[in-house]
């Protein structure tokens, strides 16, 4: 028996400390995916235990197995063997926090009722006493009639022991009567098993007493969540930037170096431009994922998140989401893919995907270079009000346009698509606690991979599609052009250049002609990369350098007509556009991967493009009608 | 420890922070019901208001030695009695 491989499944509450346990006992080896048909992470990761291969699911968090949603129930039929795909576990280690026991074991009763062999593992044993609480353990055992370990998780405190029992759960008592089914026998069985094990309640504990008089005083607590948003906001801007910019410098030295080592010709241009140039433009965001993870679950980990949940959950209740949504929201300023992640402490499906569908209307830094080249090109830099500007006004105006338009899409999808009583709302504001270095670094590291993981398969295998289409057919250009004209003929006449001139009878309405058209169509994979396709397709002499690029596109003009191209109209209606499509291959892909299904991302990119192009449409129209 | 004149069954939103009610029922038998039941709130059991969020809702509760934050449209769906005896320190105690 000792050589077959032992499942065991971790079932608990949110805050319960179960995660915490997950990697106590496996390390860093968990793997992360979905299950079927649902938004439901399933994290499995292995560990050696006493000699023999343990493989730990760790269920998702829930106060409950009724089932009340698609989602539920799938821990429910994974846990009664009815899930394709997935074996049922073996044993169930149900986990609770020793502070809050007389709530757990409402749980802990329904865990006991699958029939499977379990134990019980304690959490926070350490805080129970601090907080002059008591609980006699091999009494709970004898009542219980299971096994029962007391640990600290993130202390590793207990661990060895556990790892002991958990060696042997063939041999694990069972209970000699199951608890009781309804929920109101179930109380009455917890307290009747409570009043058994010299079970005295813990204390209040004063320091997040303390904390929270504060953090949630009507004035002081709204005033220290705009301060925080504030900084978080901030931080993730102005300590991400520096790195952003070391990472850009160095894909450029390694673009530039290899146009220096290798004779100029296809391959050079394929590596410089397809491979280096497509997943650097992905991989200077890195330190700003990481960055905003680290705060992320900085904030999460010492307890704040659910203050700011709790705050500002009315502002987002009358909207039909709650809290948690707005914190994933304010991760999207920065990114919509670590957004989109953050999503996963929404316990309720729907408003979790109703949030995964308006991230990307949240104005990410992406756009930032893009509305960078516009408005520097041609809002002139006039103050208005003080030390606001007129370039600084608009660009504020597009990040309120995109929020705004955020709020009012989640209102209608909540009042449309997904209709109807959900989840009741509930959670819990757990205690104050200082994170180890070791689990900050261990969320931060797994969240930091994810998005390489991305980088080097899916954004670099579309970056070498676009490539292609943008170089190839090479029809050389007449021998008398120099070199930029060169440039420009050939990606006139790529296939990329075609399907610019064949789109352009579509984006004509908005303004658009057909240079733009190549730069929408490569801008499909990253929004910032129409920059740099814009770069290629006006010869600029350097792609990176934007100030001739700017000259370029302010010069440029219709060739029948004479009037600009990038007339005011065309400019507003551009950057009206860059505000609601979801032109970003890592969003639809994080997209697919957290919804486990097509149709989401599919409808995502509907939605956006057609308001994208009603918006523009109207944008182009109006300021037309204006100026004129 | 029950009072002496039960007054009569409230709606658990309506408790102000540092009241406390008995749980007596449930709105109905939904899976919003079964939820709150659940979460541990059953006949028989004692809720305090601990607070309001700084714009009014949700409310924070104290019970089975936990906390828990609920919307008002949840509380509604709770019926309780209050406790006169377990007001908070500053009000008339019933003897």
């Amino acid at each position: 028996m000792s050589e077959a491989v032992l499942r065991l499944g971790l079932v608990g509450s949110p805050n319960s400390g179960k995660t915490t346990l997950f990697n106590a006992l496996t390390g860093l080896r968990a793997k992360v995916g979905n299950y079927p048909g649902v938004t439901v992470e399933r994290r499995e990761g292995e560990a050696t235990i006493e000699g023999r291969r343990v493989v730990m699911i760790d269920l998702p968090g829930t106060y409950s197995l009724t089932p009340v949603s698609k989602d539920e129930e799938v821990v429910t039929r994974l846990l009664s063997g009815q899930l394709a795909g997935v074996p049922r576990p073996h044993a169930l280690v149900a986990v609770a926090d020793a502070c809050s026991i007389e709530r757990s074991l409402l749980l802990v009763a329904q865990v006991l009722s699958l029939g499977l062999p379990c134990c019980l593992v304690l959490t926070m044993v350490d805080e129970l006493a601090a907080r002059s609480g008591a609980l006699d353990i091999p009494r709970l055992e004898r009542a219980l009639g299971i096994p029962v370990v007391g640990v600290i998780g993130h202390r590793g405190v207990g661990i060895d022991e556990l790892r002991r029992v958990l060696s042997r759960a063939e041999s694990w008592g069972r209970p000699p009567i199951l608890p009781p089914v309804d929920a109101e026998e179930r109380a009455g069985w917890a307290e009747s098993v409570l009043s058994h094990v010299l079970h005295t309640r813990p204390g209040r504990s004063r320091v997040t007493d303390a904390i929270d008089r504060a953090i949630l005083h009507p004035v002081a607590g709204t005033l220290i969540f705009a301060v925080v948003m504030l900084a978080f906001f901030q931080l993730i801007f102005a300590f991400a930037q520096p790195a952003m910019d070391g990472l850009d410098h160095a894909v450029a030295f390694a673009r530039g170096w290899l146009h220096g080592v290798m004779p100029a010709g296809i391959l050079v241009d394929f590596l410089v431009d397809g491979v280096l140039g497509g997943v650097g433009s992905v991989i200077v965001f890195l330190p700003q994922i990481v960055l905003l993870f680290s705060l992320l679950y900085l904030l999460d980990d010492l307890g704040y998140m659910a203050r700011a949940a709790f705050v500002i959950d009315r502002v987002m209740g009358s909207i039909g989401l709650e809290g948690r949504s707005f914190v994933s929201l304010l991760s999207s300023y920065a990114c919509a893919v670590p957004g989109i992640m953050a999503t996963r402490t929404i316990p309720s499906p729907r408003d979790r995907l109703v949030t995964i569908l308006v991230s990307p209307l949240m104005t990410c830094s992406a756009r930032l270079p893009v509305y960078a080249l516009l408005i520097g090109a041609f809002v002139p830099a006039r103050r208005v009000f003080g030390p606001l500007g007129l370039q600084g006004l608009t660009l504020l105006g597009l990040y309120l346009l995109g929020s705004l338009s955020a709020l009012v899409v989640a209102a209608v999808l909540k009042k449309s698509l997904f209709r109807g009583q959900g989840l009741p709302f509930y959670m819990e504001l757990p205690p104050y606690r200082v994170p180890t270095l070791r689990l900050l670094l261990t969320q931060v590291w797994a969240s930091a991979r994810a998005f390489l993981r991305r980088a080097g398969t899916i954004i670099l295998g579309v970056s070498l599609v676009l490539w292609a289409l943008l170089h190839f057919p090479q029809v050389t250009a007449p021998p008398a052009s120099g070199p930029g004209e060169a440039a420009r003929f050939t990606l006139e006449h790529s296939i990329a250049g075609q399907i610019g001139h064949a789109i352009e009878p579509a984006i004509a309405p908005l303004g658009f002609d057909w240079k733009i058209g190549v730069g929408l169509v490569a801008s499909l994979a990253a929004r910032e990369v129409i920059v740099s396709t814009l770069g290629q397709i006006y010869a600029a002499s350097d792609q990176d350098d934007t100030t001739s690029l700017r000259q370029a596109i302010r010069r440029d003009v219709h060739p029948g007509t004479g009037e600009p191209v990038f007339a005011p109209a065309t400019v507003a209606s551009l950057l009206v556009f860059f505000v609601f499509a979801l032109q970003c291959m890592s969003t639809l892909a994080v997209m697919r991967r957290e919804t486990n299904s097509l149709r989401w991302p599919a409808f995502a990119f509907g939605y956006l493009l057609a308001l994208a192009y009603g918006a523009s449409y109207v944008t182009h129209q109006v300021v037309t009608a204006l100026w004129s | 420890m029950r009072s002496p004149s039960p007054a009569p069954p409230v709606t658990l939103d309506t408790l102000v922070p540092g009241e406390a009610g008995i749980v007596e029922g449930l709105e109905g038998d939904g899976p919003v019901d079964q939820r709150l039941r659940d979460l541990g709130l059953v006949p028989g059991t004692m809720v305090r208001t601990l607070r309001r969020a700084p714009l009014g809702d949700p409310t924070e509760y104290e019970l089975r030695g936990y906390r828990l934050c609920l919307r008002r449209t949840e509380g509604e769906r709770v019926r309780v009695r209050r406790e006169l005896a377990l007001r908070a320190p500053d009000s008339e105690s019933a003897a």
